[in-house]
């Protein structure tokens, strides 16, 4: 199958490893991943800031640069959720019926990683070892607006090596919410530290998720406290393997 | 044709309490800092959490009840005037005589006139959203009545001299030993002995209060149902308080936002289901009240029903932001959310705190007077799977936030933002500087407020070598 | 312009409308109402329930001595013979919150969440007498439960006061934890009567 990967702006600039991991992973699948140059951010940011009228203009662009494809993945619950919930309605808001179709069109065919290896490859074994004491943080918005499931953990459930232990409370959010987290640094903080305090009831050494987003959150707290605890994107860890 | 049609009329200032005094930051901060607040808030939301959940996965149809709440409350905001005349028309016939309050300065000098009208000088009080919002307790004590608030919780809040935190229990961030101490200091005649036990604490409320129920002839409450198709109203409570209130006085003032509305008699097979389990995790409350006008020989026999609008005509003018009025109060999205569980109700500013208040208030106001609650949320969604009529409260919140006033220097920033990813050859620059980053270390040495808030508790990312478009290019 | 006329004028002025239909896609149909739910129901919520066809001998037993206030269509035949009756004919609240305990019928009783209505019919009374005395004993009988909150509410009739009891007066207002007992009667007895 070809898949367009929707890198999405955060992976690209700090996270690139969870980006070339998807590719890696998807390619060992035999699959033919592109990358089209034109993207660069799908406006999540600006529309969750207040700002619908900057995010228009990115809004198009994303619609634009992925329409030509028929399947669309992003190592991302969050842009994903926003490219699936909220472009057509910043479409709309702007009175651009058309555009709001055409959003709605690419949202259609755009997933999550572990949605697009589910639900579209079907598979939950993609063969990955990775020995070490993982715990997953599920992410609000591939929880909650993605309503992605369990689809993640059945995936690590097949990782060779990998010991996967629960995360308590899972489901609460880490805090993060974009620019909440310096708007309203405080309460971010202390819903942060609750979210650390079960990563560490955990033991693990690894905590994943599916957003570099909530990592970066989780992880910059969880170093911050040198605790020791990494944070790696849940492609990384399927892209991984014994050789 | 006149001049409403221009300005949605929004809730006037200087009245009521959906106007806090300082922005939610602010006001957070100071919440957070109180360990013991915290420790209260956790323990109370998730018993409640706990306790609904298990409720309503008794119910094998809930999610199909939560779409015929969400229906009913679309289909009564499309149809309100002629339902609205429907109800005056039912409650009329019936003996009840109904008052129309475009704002909070109107419906207190309605009430306030109707319990002068009386003679009494004291009023009973059933717990009511609308009427702390419009402030009518400090109306009635400036015309010189006294309300006596009944219900436990605002009791306590009452005798502490203190603020509602919650909707359904305004007393939240108080516990049991804070509460025997309220008690102990501020509640006339009780009994020096009183433990914390919580049957003793309400027994001690229910001493109390006794007398005043059996003495006062006025009554004011709010309610939760409004039925137009008979007129009947409804008031959900668990103490007795609103059974007394309801029951006992001659006079029965209720105060009601136009919104309450529920088409059908019928319909409220929905909404008796979806309330009690959302709200204190009951599968039925303890005590429902309805009544219709008034019946002869059977409880107060002067009605008056206040239809309160107090913005919400300008509310249901916005199109996204409308279905914030479907609410019915259950408060639901308050316990399930990460933010008011940590910080609180009193950090809103408004008596509707939570992910409810945060859309609600500031459209009752306008969004310029509450411009900091559409962003008091991580948006991270429990609100609306917790909400019994589905309101998509994160979507509103986005909305407010299009309307909000933005800081300049924000706006500069985020304009250029969008410049610079709107043109892919700028933004793989910006994206390689963005390793000049590397500068402010990974503790953020140096950075401008608000980014300085990020890097107080949390590490800054190491920028790559590479972006994932460099790497890319040179596969 | 009066203020009426102002705030139907503005709710025009917002133009919502509301061309759905309402999907009533919830249970609306149920089976006979299961008499062990309910009772499983109502002791839940700290209710009393007794399983009797001998009415007055429960009576006897729940009040021992006492005075009872009854609503004036109450069968006579439900009280036992040697308690003090006090029927309501406009009796002053006084008088009632006074008395020992309150005995009434109901008009129906929700299995599913342990309710019972009452709807002020002559054998159920004003709603003052059900609210004041700190006892109150309802007589049911099996054919007035109903499995489901829907079939009760087709079965009532909303011109009537109607009182929804699910338990006795109870509070969530401290630490959001269930207590009974605040102002409403602190105990509640049901006598559900034994089918014949």
């Amino acid at each position: 199958m070809r898949i367009a990967l929707f890198v999405t702006c955060l992976a690209d600039t700090m996270f690139p490893a969870a980006a070339k991991a998807t590719v890696q992973l998807l390619e060992r699948l035999g699959h033919e991943v592109v990358f089209p140059t034109e993207q660069t951010c799908c406006g999540q940011m600006h529309i969750n800031t207040g700002y619908q009228k900057d995010a228009l203009p990115l809004v198009k662009r994303h619609v634009r640069t992925f329409e030509p494809y028929d399947v669309v993945v992003a190592p991302s619950g969050s842009c994903v959720g926003s490219v699936r919930h909220q472009h057509a309605m910043v479409a709309r808001a702007a009175n651009e019926p058309g555009l709001a179709a055409r959003a709605d069109a690419v949202a259609g065919r755009t997933y999550e990683l572990s949605e697009l290896l589910v639900d579209v490859l079907g598979v939950e074994d993609v063969g990955a070892y990775y020995p070490h004491r993982v715990t997953y943080h599920p992410t609000c918005h591939s929880l909650r607006i993605l309503r992605v499931g369990d689809k993640p953990l059945r995936l690590l459930r097949n990782v060779r090596g990998l010991d996967l232990i629960e995360l308590p409370a899972a489901e609460q959010c880490c805090g993060f919410g974009g620019t909440f987290s310096v708007k309203n640094a405080d309460t971010s903080t202390a819903m942060l530290a609750d979210k650390m305090r079960h990563v560490l009831e955990t033991g693990a050494d690894v905590c994943t998720a599916g957003d570099a987003s909530c990592l970066m959150h989780i992880g910059g707290g969880l170093s911050r406290l040198r605790t020791g605890v990494q944070t790696v994107h849940l492609a990384e860890i399927l892209a991984s393997t014994e050789a | 044709m006149s001049t409403f049609l221009g300005m949605p009329a929004r809730a006037p200032k200087g009245v009521g309490h959906l106007r806090g005094d300082e922005t939610f930051p602010q006001a957070a901060r100071t919440a957070l800092a109180n360990p013991q607040l915290r420790r209260n808030l956790h323990h109370a939301t998730t018993t409640i959490r706990n306790k609904s959940g298990r409720v309503i996965a008794e119910l094998p149809d809930w999610q199909d009840l939560r779409a015929a709440g969400s229906a009913l409350k679309a289909y009564t905001m499309g149809n309100l005037t002629s339902l609205l005349e429907q109800l005056e028309e039912k409650v009329t016939a019936a003996g009840g005589v109904v008052h129309w309050a475009a704002d909070a300065n109107e419906a207190n000098r309605i009430v306030t006139d109707l319990v002068r009208a009386t003679g009494e000088q004291r009023v009973i009080k059933v717990k009511s959203m609308a009427t702390q919002e419009i402030g009518l307790n400090e109306a009635l004590a400036d015309a010189g009545i006294t309300p006596v608030e009944t219900d436990l919780a605002e009791l306590i809040v009452q005798l502490g001299d203190d603020k509602p935190s919650h909707i359904l229990v305004p007393a939240i961030h108080r516990n049991r030993a804070e509460i025997r101490e309220i008690f102990l200091r501020a509640m006339p005649g009780v009994d020096p002995s009183l433990t914390d036990d919580p049957p003793r604490l309400a027994g001690a409320a229910r001493k109390y209060l006794r007398d005043t129920f059996l003495r006062t002839r006025v009554a004011v409450s709010g309610a939760n149902f409004g039925i137009a198709e008979t007129g009947t109203l409804a008031v959900v409570e668990s103490e007795g308080n609103g059974r007394m209130c309801l029951t006992l006085p001659d006079t029965l003032i209720t105060v009601m936002g136009i919104e309450k509305l529920v088409p059908t008699w019928q319909d409220l097979e929905v909404f008796l289901q979806l309330l009690p389990r959302a709200s204190t995790g009951e599968r039925m409350n303890p005590y429902t009240s309805m009544w219709t006008g008034v019946t002869p020989g059977d409880g107060p026999q002067n009605f008056h029903l206040v239809l309160l609008d107090n913005g919400r005509s300008a509310v249901l003018a916005d199109e996204v932001g409308r279905q914030a009025l479907h609410c019915i109060r259950c408060s639901a999205c308050l316990n399930v959310c990460p933010v008011y569980e940590r910080t609180g109700g009193h950090s809103y500013g408004s008596v509707y705190p939570g992910p409810i208040g945060a859309v609600l208030s500031p459209q009752l106001t306008g969004v310029e007077d509450n411009a900091s609650l559409p962003y008091a949320s991580s948006l991270c969604g429990a609100c609306f799977d917790a909400c019994p009529v589905r309101i998509d409260i994160p979507s509103i919140l986005v909305h407010l936030r299009d309307q909000a006033p933005h800081p300049r220097s924000e706006a500069a920033m985020m304009a250029a933002a969008a410049y610079t990813m709107d043109r892919p050859k700028l933004y793989a620059r910006a994206q390689r500087a963005a390793k000049l980053a590397r500068i402010a270390g990974r503790r953020g040495r140096g950075l401008p407020p608000p980014l300085n808030g990020w890097a107080a508790s949390r590490d800054l990312p190491v920028p790559p070598a590479e972006t994932f478009r460099d790497w890319w290019r040179g596969r | 312009m009066s203020s009426k006329d102002l705030i139907l004028g503005r709710i025009r002025a917002a133009r919502a409308a509301y061309d759905g239909s309402i999907p009533r896609d919830y249970r609306r149909s149920f089976p006979p109402a299961d008499l062990n739910l309910l009772v499983d129901r109502l002791v839940d919520y700290k209710a009393e329930v007794h399983r009797t066809s001998d009415i007055s001998g429960t009576i006897k037993m729940i009040l021992g001595a006492g005075v009872v206030v009854i609503p004036p269509g109450l069968p006579r035949g439900w009280l036992p013979p040697d308690i003090s009756v006090l029927p309501d004919e406009s009796l002053p609240a006084d008088r009632i919150a006074a008395a020992d305990g309150v005995v009434t019928a109901a008009a129906v009783a929700v299995a599913e969440t342990g309710t019972i209505v009452l709807d002020g019919s002559p054998d159920q009374g004003r709603r003052i007498i059900s609210l004041l005395p700190d006892l109150h004993i309802c007589v049911l009988r099996p054919e007035q439960v109903v499995a489901s909150v829907p079939e009760a509410v087709a079965r009532l009739d909303p011109t009537r006061p109607l009182t929804w009891i699910s338990g006795p007066s109870a509070t969530s207002d401290i630490e959001l934890n269930r207590v009974e007992g605040v102002h409403g009667p602190r105990n509640l007895h049901v006598i559900l009567l034994e089918a014949l």
